[in-house]
């Protein structure tokens, strides 16, 4: 029976020509481009499994001699920033607690508003949209300044929800367009349907739309967590230190004006930080694309 | 069947609520704050926001100030720079993967992954990389060139270009990716069309994809622009604007006069020149791109 399938080991029976002139040039010429974007990464991870006596000693690309985990645990629990004297993990816990709040809500909010604007458009939507979007290109440090006023009027300021409104806030004219896009891309016939059989604004949007929307929804969801995460300017700037996100904490870590530089235990940190966009990044693959590309898809 | 229809404003009145988060974002934030923070920098605000007018005294004291000054060129030659850069890297790598090479999605991978990564921990990496007792200026010393000499991170003549290696490495996959879906959006007969009139690929590309691909070389360009102006974080940590302030940027100047010098009547100046060189961006792309599908 198995001599009737394909003869799998037969398959290409001449080599190819790997070596023409043309190959040669591609392939040297990715090898370059390759070290480039790939050594960095390379340089942090060995940077930080060695001891400080070798990375005085060797040079920032040779492999560790002996590895050493202890600028992992030295930059999680114990680095100082200040006073301080707990590591990354407290910027850490911290940065979870702006991103769950920060995603759910920027992601339902926008979620709703485009799907608003594309299946109950009313007078003016479609301006506001418009400005919405014109929105996303004003520097943030035009706004930055009001939005401590009205935050400090409403007595969000220096808390953990005003960081969440302004999350939301700004990840609104993305989604919108992203959901919006999305909503409208769908067969109306679909939503027709829905009405004539008595749903609502509501019933349509929770048991009909959201559950064929799935895709756009992870979309949504990867931007957000590694935008949000990646933040710093707000984080900064609108938290107490005792809420710094993880990027602020890392930066005042390393930058620190006194005491020896520590190469290996700033690089572990810097790691840590990233690892969590990267994983994102790793586990999603062409959803991530997706999302970044959505940034490029016009209006 | 509903009752007869209401008056226009509760028409969709569901609808009109729901958009409520996005009417108030369009207009209290993008309008109203915008507008406020233009408003202030004609005024005399110190520490605390005042409404004492004084025309265009604040811009005309940022532009006598050193530190902008500095800021603004950086900007430009970082801004150049990047583009170009970001535009030619973007290009030819999306090209490269575009021959149907193996491992295309390996490759994608490794050129896009920085792009995850915040700008604090690309500043970081790099600090890192250009260290000078380190870095890659010791790993060329150590191989024998002794007299090698590349330190753009403590050299105040060329620290923005350490600076946009940091940035091209981390943003230029980004641009790869848009450029990647505009030429596979390119319709094989072309191809086939110009090998038949046995004309070079190179030529091909230069002669005929790219001019075609202009509306994706358009958006990579104000995709680049508005993230050039946005530059902050990466400078805070990679150089905090040292040696000295020669690697300072309009952004962080903002946000120093605002929130360290307890200036702000120049922050609201500078920042208002930032939104005033977008709209300059901004205004003639959106007047080409929205103008023409309207008319044509």
């Amino acid at each position: 029976m198995a001599d009737i399938s394909y003869p799998t080991d037969a398959r290409g029976a001449k080599p190819r020509r790997v070596m023409t002139k043309g190959n040669v040039i591609l392939w040297s010429t990715l090898a370059v481009i390759l070290a480039y974007y790939a050594l960095p990464l390379y340089v942090m991870v060995v940077t930080s499994l060695k001891g400080m006596p070798e990375i005085r000693m060797g040079n920032i690309f040779s492999p560790p001699m002996e590895i050493t985990f202890d600028a992992w645990h030295k930059a999680a629990f114990t680095a100082c920033t200040g006073l301080n004297c707990e590591g990354l993990s407290r910027g850490f816990w911290n940065s979870v607690e702006i991103l769950v709040p920060s995603t759910i809500l920027s992601i339902a909010m926008a979620s709703i508003s485009g799907y608003a604007i594309a299946n109950w458009r009313f007078k003016g939507s479609e301006v506001f949209f418009t400005i919405l979007i014109f929105g996303a290109f004003i520097p943030y440090q035009v706004m930055i300044y009001p939005l401590v006023i009205l935050l400090r009027e409403i007595g969000l300021f220096g808390s953990l929800w005003g960081l969440v409104l302004v999350h939301t806030v700004f990840g609104m004219p993305i989604l919108t367009l992203l959901f919006r896009n999305y909503f409208t891309s769908l067969p109306e016939e679909l939503f027709k349907a829905a009405r004539v059989d008595g749903a609502g604004f509501w019933g349509i949007f929770f048991r009909v739309l959201v559950p064929m929307s799935l895709p756009i929804f992870m979309v949504a969801l990867i931007l957000q967590m590694t935008g949000i995460w990646n933040d710093f300017l707000f984080g900064v700037i609108y938290t107490r230190p005792d809420q710094y996100p993880m990027t602020v904490q890392l930066n005042n870590i390393v930058n620190a004006v006194q005491g020896v530089k520590e190469y290996n235990v700033n690089m572990a940190a810097t790691l840590l930080t990233g690892i969590v966009p990267l994983t994102i990044y790793f586990v999603s693959g062409k959803l991530f694309v997706r999302g970044i590309a959505a940034g490029a898809v016009k209006g | 069947m509903q009752t007869q229809r209401p008056n226009a404003l509760f028409r969709n009145l569901t609808a009109k609520i729901a958009a409520l988060p996005m009417i108030a974002t369009a207009l209290f934030v993008f309008v109203g704050c915008t507008l406020w923070t233009v408003y202030y920098s004609f005024t005399k605000s110190r520490m605390l926001p005042s409404d004492k007018w004084v025309g265009l005294q604040q811009y005309e004291r940022l532009w006598n100030t050193p530190k902008w000054q500095i800021a603004v060129e950086n900007l430009l030659i970082f801004g150049f720079c990047m583009m170009i850069l970001s535009l030619v890297i973007g290009f030819v790598l999306a090209a490269l993967l575009d021959q149907k090479i193996r491992f295309e999605n390996t490759i994608r991978t490794i050129i896009l992954y920085p792009f995850a990564l915040s700008f604090i921990v690309t500043g970081l990496i790099w600090q890192w990389v250009l260290n000078p007792d380190f870095g890659i200026q010791q790993v060329v010393r150590d191989l024998g060139w002794q007299s090698f000499e590349f330190n753009p991170l403590f050299n105040p003549d060329i620290v923005i270009y350490g600076v946009l290696i940091a940035a091209v490495w981390q943003g230029s996959g980004f641009i790869m990716v848009v450029m990647l879906a505009g030429l596979r959006g390119i319709d094989e007969e072309i191809w086939k069309a110009a090998r038949v009139d046995g004309i070079p690929r190179w030529r091909t590309y230069v002669f005929i994809i790219i001019p075609m691909m202009r509306p994706v070389f358009v958006t990579a360009l104000v995709l680049i622009a508005s993230g050039i102006i946005k530059v902050y974080d990466l400078v805070k940590a990679q150089t905090n604007g040292g040696p000295g302030i020669s690697s300072e940027v309009p952004a962080k100047y903002v946000i120093d006069m605002m929130f360290g010098n307890q200036n702000l009547g120049q922050g609201f100046a500078a920042s208002t020149m930032m939104l005033l060189s977008v709209a300059v961006i901004l205004i003639p792309w959106a007047y080409l791109e929205f103008g023409r599908k309207k008319h044509g």
